[in-house]
């Protein structure tokens, strides 16, 4: 494609000698056609990808929700709703949406906490700033499979490495691998380990990006640190952390990787502590291959997804405006540098 | 960390011992299951079990990471050579795509522009279980699964790419540049490539890590998707644990082993990806 485009741009940029005048037009017939074309021809591989690997497979996926699919055949029976009835009716899969929520829970709080204090710290005028920041980035290029393999050893039941240290506190050890809720406390404790620097990191730009005044406003008016912290600090940090949230919320509901290396079945436990929605689905699909509960199963994922979405597109609208705004500003001043441009063209 | 009011920035004061003291704590949060997987990986079976073990590395490291790489089963090599070719393809396709793609946004005026720049944020939200079923039987119809093209063409192109190229591509380009270019005579690929491509350097430099790491680290569509004799790292690694579940310094010195090209690649350019989260960060 870009070889296309090139060998117009070559044409256009080099009459041939010979006849000056007809290549001249010609030449400004085919840049009218670059000009028109170009922006399509550059955000068509998006759209192309995007037409087999996003919109076939969402729509397809409809269609077969609606099926029993024969995987070996490729085909599959109308069956209407029953697929999404079915699924509706195990236990296992209100377990498994409860799990997700729980873990979901476990995670983006503690974890938003967290990420809030480190940033804060990281705000101050430290020495070796960097060294800090990537410090605290470390885990994030840890792949989630490998971090599932490292917690699971030190959530391991019988003498694991956190076991042991709460012994020293006394605490006799936990079950992790038995009870629901400390399975969920230690898949959450794989997602925070990740996930807490990089959010630090995005609220510390949002941070910075508060104007010195204010706390000096403040400081005039007599508040004291933490006042200005929860009166200063939090209030402009607002919008950042809603971004923080939707994200870590359609991430968190998708949670796979974690539970299923939690043990070496990954199945989600015996008695399904730790089954999450996505491990699940890849149950149904890749275990049983019933492709038609699971797609009614994504299907559903992305309902649940979808409804949160909007809630936060609801709360963040204010945000979108904004972004909105500076669209027309800058095409006016385009057409204002385009039309000076033409007048210098017609004066030269 | 522990005291509140000292953490609590008056901007510009010279931070106390405390913040220090959290900061260290954050730093052995992030080393510690790393030496810990170093720990055990370098141990044998009985290593992670015995309560009264060493906190100093013992000497079987290279003899478990010799298993982990002669096993048959595992493919280690493999595994290694796919994620690494795999992830660079991923990386450089989403960084030329998404540098094409944000510069027609940004900088170019089109018909029905604003709208599919909005439809491609709004694909953003589209997770991916939606579409591995699907995918999964196209694949397996064109005889790909197995494949690693089938986790190569997904990826080829990035939603987020392109909002992170617009956004960066539309504030760090004067239109009077652009317009001058044009008044030259030069084509809009021209434009594109001299003014562009120049311009979008540094974010793409910072798209391509974020890229090479996600693919590096994608483990669901490969775990569908690929054979277990043709793996990519996670997957090898996946399978690690279901082979030696009951020695575990093997399953952590795979571990080590997978996680020591991105260790390489953090300590390289670990800077520019902090750097990175945070300016994208102030846009979104």
């Amino acid at each position: 494609m870009t070889a296309t485009i090139t060998d117009r741009g070559t044409a256009s940029g080099a009459p041939s000698p010979g006849r000056p005048v007809r290549v001249l037009s010609f030449s400004q017939r085919l840049s009218r056609w670059d000009v028109k074309l170009s922006p399509y021809l550059y955000i068509s591989p998006f759209f192309i990808v995007f037409a087999v690997a996003g919109l076939f497979p969402i729509v397809y996926t409809a269609v077969i929700s609606f099926m029993d699919w024969d995987q070996i055949r490729r085909s599959g029976e109308w069956v209407g709703f029953d697929q999404y009835a079915w699924i509706l009716q195990q236990p296992k899969f209100w377990v498994a949406l409860g799990n997700t929520f729980s873990i979901f829970l476990l995670s983006s709080v503690p974890q938003l906490i967290l990420a809030t204090f480190i940033a804060a710290m990281l705000d101050r005028h430290i020495r070796a700033r960097t060294f800090w920041r990537m410090s605290a980035l470390l885990p994030y290029v840890v792949a989630p499979v490998a971090v599932g393999l490292i917690f699971n050893a030190l959530f391991a039941d019988n003498s694991g490495q956190v076991n042991e240290w709460l012994g020293f506190f006394g605490i006799g050890p936990i079950p992790w691998h038995v009870e629901p809720f400390w399975s969920h406390v230690a898949i959450a404790t794989m997602v925070n380990y990740r996930w807490t620097g990089y959010n630090a990191l995005i609220l510390l730009a949002a941070m910075q990006a508060i104007p010195r005044d204010y706390y000096e406003a403040a400081t005039v008016d007599g508040a004291g640190p933490f006042r200005q912290f929860w009166s200063v600090t939090l209030p402009s940090l607002r919008p950042t952390l809603i971004f923080v949230i939707i994200t870590s919320t359609i991430g968190g509901l998708q949670i796979f990787d974690e539970p299923r290396m939690f043990d070496q079945f990954g199945r989600g436990g015996a008695g399904s502590q730790w089954l999450t929605i996505t491990l699940y689905l890849y149950d149904i699909g890749w275990g049983e291959w019933n492709f038609g509960r699971a797609s009614a199963m994504a299907w559903i994922l992305f309902i649940i997804i979808l409804a949160i979405g909007l809630i936060n597109l609801l709360v963040t609208r204010s945000l979108v405006r904004d972004e909105g705004g500076r669209g027309p500003v800058l095409t006016r001043a385009e057409r204002r540098a385009a039309a000076r441009a033409r007048r210098r063209e017609a004066r030269a | 960390m522990a005291k509140r009011g000292k953490t609590v920035r008056i901007r510009g004061s010279r931070p106390g011992f405390w913040v220090y003291a959290g900061l260290a704590v954050v730093l052995v949060a992030s080393v510690f299951p790393l030496y810990f997987s170093f720990l055990i990986g370098s141990g044998d079976a009985s290593t992670l079990r015995d309560p009264n073990r060493s906190w100093i590395p013992g000497g079987n490291f290279f003899a478990n990471a010799a298993a982990v790489m002669n096993d048959g089963a595992v493919n280690f090599w493999l595994a290694l050579w796919n994620s690494i070719w795999s992830s660079t393809i991923i990386a450089v396709s989403v960084v030329v795509f998404s540098t094409l793609a944000g510069w027609a946004f940004a900088k170019l005026r089109f018909p029905g522009g604003p709208a599919l720049l909005a439809f491609v944020v709004a694909t953003m939200a589209v997770p991916q279980q939606l579409g591995v079923v699907p995918l999964y039987v196209l694949f397996s119809e064109i005889g790909w699964t197995g494949q690693i093209g089938a986790i190569i063409v997904p990826a080829l192109t990035s939603a987020f790419g392109v909002f992170w190229m617009t956004q960066y591509l539309r504030q760090s380009v004067p239109d009077e540049l652009i317009e001058a270019a044009r008044v030259d005579g030069a084509s809009m690929i021209r434009v594109f490539w001299t003014v562009g491509v120049t311009a979008a350097r540094p974010a793409a430099a910072m798209l391509f890590l974020f890229t090479f790491v996600t693919a590096w680290n994608n483990f669901f569509w490969p775990f569908i998707v690929l054979d277990r004799q043709n793996p990519t790292l996670p997957v090898a690694l996946s399978l690690l644990q279901s082979n030696y579940f009951v020695d575990y310094s093997i399953v952590l010195a795979g571990v080590v082993l997978a996680t020591l090209p991105l260790l390489l690649l953090f300590v390289v350019a670990g800077k520019q990806l902090v750097s990175g989260i945070m300016a994208g960060a102030v846009k979104g």
